[in-house]
């Protein structure tokens, strides 16, 4: 994949809110203090009277979000996933999810993938959190084609969605041109019999690989991206457990209360396969380069493809 | 003031009390001490200040409150019942199950701006109404209210370093000042004194009323408010906890319990007397 083109999905945030600014009169960005990293600092330069910097204010950025959208206006609130979903829970879930308001959280910096930075802001639990909030949507692209368009269809949604995005440069598998988003839908990449992998995130690119690789060696593998954790596709999930019988989740997340987790609660009440997960497992990160640091933990598509042989006995 | 106008806002402030009597009595649970504390701040914002329609209560020029201190919603709810935005009898019915009167105030509700009652949120959300507000050039004024208690919340303060940097001179935000919280005095449970300094170095004009239950102080602090550009303004009212209701003063232990049958019929005939006083 070395001619692919790399971007991390903070940058596409950062550019789609800048190019949606002049048809959304109404929206504006909130940031505490992190501009330069979430990259509203691209939005901030173009439109500087719409773009409020809260300072190292979580909690208050996001009653201030709430505010606004009690208004009419159309906030996207930037932080780290870390002081997003964790250290301001309470006040999305109850400023902003209990009165339904429309605030679209723009969370960067997720996962594990933050690197070097270490265990303190790498935010594992924030898909977990934010599933819990009732109304509350919650999209993960896993490019930089799927994350502007994801952005621009939460400014046309009425009502809160949590984005997370990435830090680390990802592979762009999408087709600007042909690409179309569609809220709640999950997206089949690969057609395939043996079992399926559902992936999210920077972990979609992992399972295409993956995919691609188990077929090489006889095994037909259908590969979905769930952008949408919250609502899920339930359709295309209980499809696959009816036609391949068997998931493999994956995602940048603690295996704990995530994509893993939406799945498996999918497929348990009404076609139980076994849904094997990959993810963070109930640990804490560690300093590292990204790139390393994903591999350690299990999360690429040697994992992937050694777990998919272990579930089909190979 | 005029006798005419006090008179009319007294009599309308012991209805109020009446109605979160009647509404914590009715729901055997509630917080009727600090609702009573903000009575008369409430009817005073609403019948002299605030630019309000019952008939569109989504009005978007309106002026806005947002009851930080949440849980005194029955003042806020028996203020909204005398203004028109419901019907009296919904008080009775204040936190059963169904009812549009939740325990704290849900932004469904007509009248009703904010959900609010995790303290320390509703200044924030006041915040943001103010600078959309500001944005779109409109003249509205937002009002919020937090408890003394309330404010040992940090959220509250980082809401206070916004308002001032943002200026937001559209926004007044009232501390009721009463002295309790749950656990006792707040000078004993972890002192937010001095509140009026504090509000101060964070940029905020400071008034302080003497005596929250006194139409001509509120009136002059309010005058006082509306003359400020360039910052946002906080109102220290210095209020007697339960006011209205002798047992209920200044008791700590009335912060959140209900008055049973006979604390209930008690309290109700000093609040028809003092209505009976007001009639003569």
């Amino acid at each position: 994949m070395a001619d692919v083109k790399k971007k991390a999905t903070r940058e596409s945030y950062g550019e789609a809110l800048t190019e949606l600014a002049e048809t959304y009169p109404n929206l504006v960005v909130l940031d505490a203090d992190l501009a330069a990293a979430t990259k509203t600092g691209i939005f901030k330069k173009a439109y500087p009277e719409r773009f409020f910097d809260c300072g190292i204010a979580e909690e208050n950025m996001m009653g201030v979000a709430a505010g606004l959208a009690a208004s009419g206006m159309i906030p996207f609130a930037s932080t780290f996933a870390m002081f997003a979903a964790g250290r301001a829970y309470e006040i999305v879930r109850n400023s902003i999810g209990y009165p339904h308001l429309n605030v679209k959280i723009g969370a960067t910096h997720a996962g594990i993938s933050v690197g070097e930075d270490g265990a303190t802001h790498q935010c594992n639990e924030d898909i977990a959190l934010m599933r819990t909030i009732p109304g509350m949507t919650v999209i993960v692209p896993c490019d930089d084609v799927e994350a502007k368009a994801a952005v621009a269809a939460a400014v046309q949604y009425q009502g809160p969605v949590y984005m997370r995005f990435g830090r680390l440069a990802v592979p762009v598998l999408n087709d600007p041109a042909e690409y179309k988003f569609q809220w709640g839908k999950g997206v089949t990449l690969r057609d395939g019999e043996d079992l399926t992998i559902v992936a999210t995130g920077l972990m979609v690119a992992e399972a295409v690989q993956a995919a691609d690789s188990l077929r090489e060696q006889g095994i037909s593998a259908r590969v979905i991206n769930i952008h949408t954790i919250k609502p899920l596709d339930e359709e295309i999930i209980l499809k696959a457990a009816q036609e391949t019988g068997k998931i493999l989740t994956v995602e940048e997340h603690s295996i704990i209360g995530g994509l893993g987790s939406a799945v498996a609660e999918c497929v348990s009440g009404s076609c139980p396969v076994p849904v094997v997960r990959i993810g963070v497992n109930d640990e804490f990160g560690y300093s590292g380069p990204a790139v390393d640091l994903l591999k350690e933990f299990g999360l690429s598509a040697e994992n992937i493809i050694n777990t998919a042989k272990k579930m089909l006995s190979i | 003031m005029d006798e005419t106008t006090k008179k009319q806002l007294r009599k309308m402030a012991v209805n109020v009390r009446k109605g979160i009597l009647t509404g914590t009595f009715h729901a055997k649970s509630g917080h009727p001490g600090g609702s009573l504390s903000v009575a008369d701040l409430l009817v005073y914002l609403y019948e002299c200040k605030m630019h309000v329609d019952p008939r569109n209560p989504e009005d978007p020029d309106r002026d806005r409150l947002v009851l930080s201190k949440g849980h005194t919603a029955p003042a806020l709810y028996a203020v909204l019942a005398e203004k028109g935005f419901f019907d009296k009898s919904e008080l009775e019915k204040l936190r059963h199950i169904g009812a549009m009167l939740q325990g704290h105030p849900c932004i469904q509700t007509p009248g009703i701006d904010m959900s609010s009652g995790s303290l320390g949120q509703g200044i924030s959300a006041a915040c943001g109404m103010a600078l959309a507000g500001k944005l779109n050039q409109k003249s509205y004024h937002v009002y919020t209210v937090l408890g003394d208690g309330e404010i040992q919340e940090g959220q509250v303060w980082e809401a206070a370093m916004f308002a001032a940097h943002y200026q937001l001179e559209n926004l007044t935000a009232i501390i009721d000042n009463n002295g309790l919280q749950i656990d006792g005095k707040i000078t004993e449970v972890c002192s937010p004194e001095p509140i009026d300094e504090k509000f101060r170095a964070f940029g905020w004009h400071v008034i302080v009323i003497e005596n929250a239950h006194d139409f001509d102080q509120l009136e002059q602090a309010f005058a006082e408010a509306e003359q400020i550009t360039g910052k946002p303004v906080a109102i220290i009212q210095k209020s007697i906890k339960g006011k209205g209701v002798s047992f209920m003063e200044n008791q700590v232990s009335w912060h959140g319990a209900a008055p049973n049958a006979q604390q209930y019929e008690q309290a109700m005939q000093e609040l028809e007397a003092a209505l009976a006083e007001l009639e003569d």
